[in-house]
């Protein structure tokens, strides 16, 4: 999906879903709630938290939410992606201090979802996620690298 | 030479659209300054003491004439008509104002050239051996390796905010020109079983806590040499101290969980994504390593030199190096002229400079770590004409590897940071040993304004460090540390110094040396062989 879609959340948040499905409405739990108790289905984790506790689980999650405390903090990229190198296929939101200009690696990183601290310009958005015509790198999502284009 | 084609054009062209919008927008001020400041420095732009700086990449130290002298233009239209080349083999302009700054990206990107991740906590431009290519005693050219993990790490989406920024330094032969192990990864390629492949160095790094890179993987082929970088990255991503700045680089990780420990997360983390399809095909190499064949060499191409002139013969010993191919040689031209700033260059001899490369040199040019420019592919028959033509533009100094080829950070004339001054300090010592400076013979001198040791003197067979006693600029000297092959990391000497102060202490380092030196042995061999002891009495009595 190449645009957002705009949704509210009934906690009042706004998201910007690149999902067509409905919004999980289970509140998220903690990474060590979530292992002391085995019918939860959202999580979130916190920067330090290690990803790679999930991965016997991901079956049962629906959301998997990554908590970015400021926007210097990159810890969380990489949480997403051996999520999804795992093999997840459920929501992977990005919340908290999420800028504009970070959505377009967190989306090759993984990340479908957002919940931006403050709010996020749609138009400025829109435009960054067209601008690389092609990445370098074989990431998370389904974008072809170059050296792939360039040797099939 | 790589060549661009269109997928890397249209990459670097979206940058500078990019980064336009991001100047508009801080610009309008919908960017807060804390918001723009990851991104500007992304593409290079720092905000010094008096103006923006803007340092531009010259991966892997490699450009041609066309793109010297756009740096010239740049330096012209946009700065104050002089350029600085750096330690890590780029260039940076200090007097640079944000609103050109996307026009200057804008005018690289037409000679395939721009700005990306010269800073920033990302993998910063890929630096290597100056004379790649040229050496003999090379056992491949490191280049098109270090131009596979440009592209890798460009725009990397994980590794974009790193705990702190990262430097990767490539290397293919057993002298070491590029400070590989004093890089966060270094990597030197080497041949096993008739197979080209790399061993990795992880956890170099100068700053306040200098540390030497621990090998961590012994051999690794080209067909997973990026997964087995993408695991060193993950581990150091999610692990990194992010706590203090000052402990953030990767060395403190390793130091702190121990090299053993380090390695078994990567080989786990490895395991896990080797078979993700994560590794160009070795066509990929193939592709770029054709690029770098180099050029026909004229076989029958003299390989005498009439050295009658004697000034040209001075710098034919000191500044001119062994080519590969017989009738050829490598030309350092030194930015260090007695008396100058060390790694500047004017507009008029950026161009100079290219011209030569244009007609004498295969069109080829390199920066190199200590802020020199290489021609590496002349002929031995027009080295007179080039140095005749150097010389008048004051670019022949015949200084190579002595004590006054300094590195220098640009310390308390530019840098907010610095505690003392470092420019003057290097032409002071510059104009002091210039008249026995080849009696001296190799003696590398590095000085850094701060402990940020941007000026490299933990790897100075002679290191000055800046720093600050109740508000007075103050020096701390310390000797014995290298670079090279022989790495190491030098030691205070004692109690410091002021600016002339320390200029004398050198002074009696290097009469002890004289006193002490058993045949043709150099500076750091002797150092090495005695102690600090004798220096130490030289200097404080
Ligand atoms: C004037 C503005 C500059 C500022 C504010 C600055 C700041 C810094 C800081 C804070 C560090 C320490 C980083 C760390 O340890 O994590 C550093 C390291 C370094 N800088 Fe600079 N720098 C400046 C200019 C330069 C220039 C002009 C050069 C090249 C000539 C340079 C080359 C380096 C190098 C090689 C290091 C050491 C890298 C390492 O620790 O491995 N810097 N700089
Ligand atoms: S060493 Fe210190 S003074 Fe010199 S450039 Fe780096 S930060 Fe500035």
């Amino acid at each position: 999906m190449v645009d957002p879609i705009t949704v509210n959340t009934n906690a009042g948040e706004t998201l910007l879903r690149f999902r067509d499905d409905v919004v999980h409405d289970e509140p998220a739990v903690t990474l060590d709630a979530f292992l002391g108790q085995t019918n939860a289905t959202a999580v979130r984790l916190e920067a330090g938290d290690d990803a790679r506790e999930l991965l016997e689980h991901l079956g049962q999650i629906a959301l998997v939410e990554i908590s970015f405390p400021t926007f210097r903090d990159g810890r969380g990229y990489s949480a997403a992606r051996i999520l999804r190198e795992a093999g997840f296929e459920g929501e992977l939101r990005a919340a908290g201090d999420v800028l504009v200009d970070q959505i377009p690696h967190m989306r090759r990183c993984g990340f479908d979802s957002f919940a931006p601290e403050k709010p996020v310009d749609a138009a400025t958005l829109t435009k960054l996620l067209a601008l690389y015509p092609q990445p370098y790198q074989k990431a998370a999502d389904a974008r072809v690298p170059v050296w792939k284009l360039r040797h099939g | 030479m790589y060549r661009y084609d269109e997928y890397d054009q249209s990459i670097v062209d979206a940058r500078v659209e990019e980064f336009r919008d991001q100047v508009e927008r801080r610009l309008s001020g919908a960017l807060t300054e804390d918001q723009f400041k990851p991104l500007r420095l992304m593409n290079g732009l720092y905000l010094q003491l008096h103006a923006y700086m803007l340092r531009v990449a010259v991966p892997y130290g490699t450009l041609d004439s066309r793109q010297m002298r756009m740096l010239g233009h740049i330096a012209r239209k946009y700065d104050r008509g002089y350029g600085h080349f750096t330690t890590r083999q780029n260039i940076q302009y200090n007097w640079i104002k944000l609103a050109d700054a996307p026009d200057i990206l804008a005018e690289l990107a037409t000679v395939q050239m721009h700005a990306i991740q010269t800073s920033g906590n990302c993998i910063r431009n890929i630096s290597s051996d100056q004379f790649a290519g040229a050496a003999a005693d090379e056992v491949a050219d490191p280049r098109p390796w270090a131009e596979l993990l440009r592209q890798w790490s460009t725009f990397h989406p994980e590794f974009t905010y790193l705990p702190r920024k990262f430097k990767i330094a490539v290397i293919a032969a057993d002298e070491d020109r590029a400070a590989m192990r004093l890089h966060d990864i270094g990597i030197q390629l080497l041949t096993r079983d008739g197979v080209l492949g790399a061993k990795i160095f992880v956890g170099g790094g100068m700053g306040r806590t200098p540390m030497i890179a621990h090998e961590v993987k012994d051999f690794i082929t080209a067909d997973h040499l990026m997964s087995y970088l993408e695991a060193c990255l993950r581990v150091y991503n999610r692990y990194g101290r992010r706590d203090n700045i000052y402990k953030a680089r990767i060395k403190i990780l390793l130091h702190e969980i121990g090299v053993d420990a380090y390695r078994e997360q990567v080989e786990a983390e490895f395991a896990a994504i080797r078979d993700l399809g994560i590794d160009p095909p070795l066509a990929e190499l193939e592709r770029i390593t054709a690029m770098f064949t180099g050029p026909d060499f004229a076989s029958d191409a003299p390989d005498t030199v009439d050295r009658a002139d004697p000034d040209f013969a001075v710098w034919l010993d000191q500044n001119v190096a062994a080519h590969k191919q017989p009738g050829h040689a490598i030309v350092t031209i030194s930015l260090k002229p007695i008396g100058g700033i060390p790694g500047d260059a004017s507009a008029d001899q950026i161009d100079l400079v290219a011209d030569l490369a244009e007609r004498y040199g295969h069109d080829e040019l390199r920066v190199t770590h200590a802020q020199n420019i290489v021609l590496p592919h002349v002929r031995k028959a027009d080295l007179y004409v080039i140095w005749t033509a150097l010389r008048d533009a004051g670019l022949a100094e015949a200084n190579l590897d002595l004590i006054s080829d300094i590195i220098a950070c640009p310390g308390l004339d530019y840098c907010s940071l610095a505690n003392a001054r470092s420019i003057p300090l290097a032409q002071k010592i510059g104009e002091r040993f210039a008249g026995r400076q080849r009696e001296l013979g190799e003696l590398k001198l590095k000085i850094s304004g701060c402990i940020n040791a941007c000026g490299h003197h933990h790897a100075g067979h002679i290191g000055i460090l800046g720093v600050d006693k109740k508000g007075t600029e103050n020096y701390q000297l310390l000797l014995g540390g290298s670079g090279a092959e022989d790495v190491s990391l030098g030691k205070i000497t004692g109690p410091g110094f002021d600016e002339d102060g320390v200029v004398d202490a050198i002074e009696r380092v290097t009469d002890r040396y004289v006193a002490l030196r058993e045949a043709d042995e150099r500076f750091l061999d002797t150092y090495r062989r005695v102690g600090m002891q004798p220096f130490k009495e030289a200097i404080y009595g």
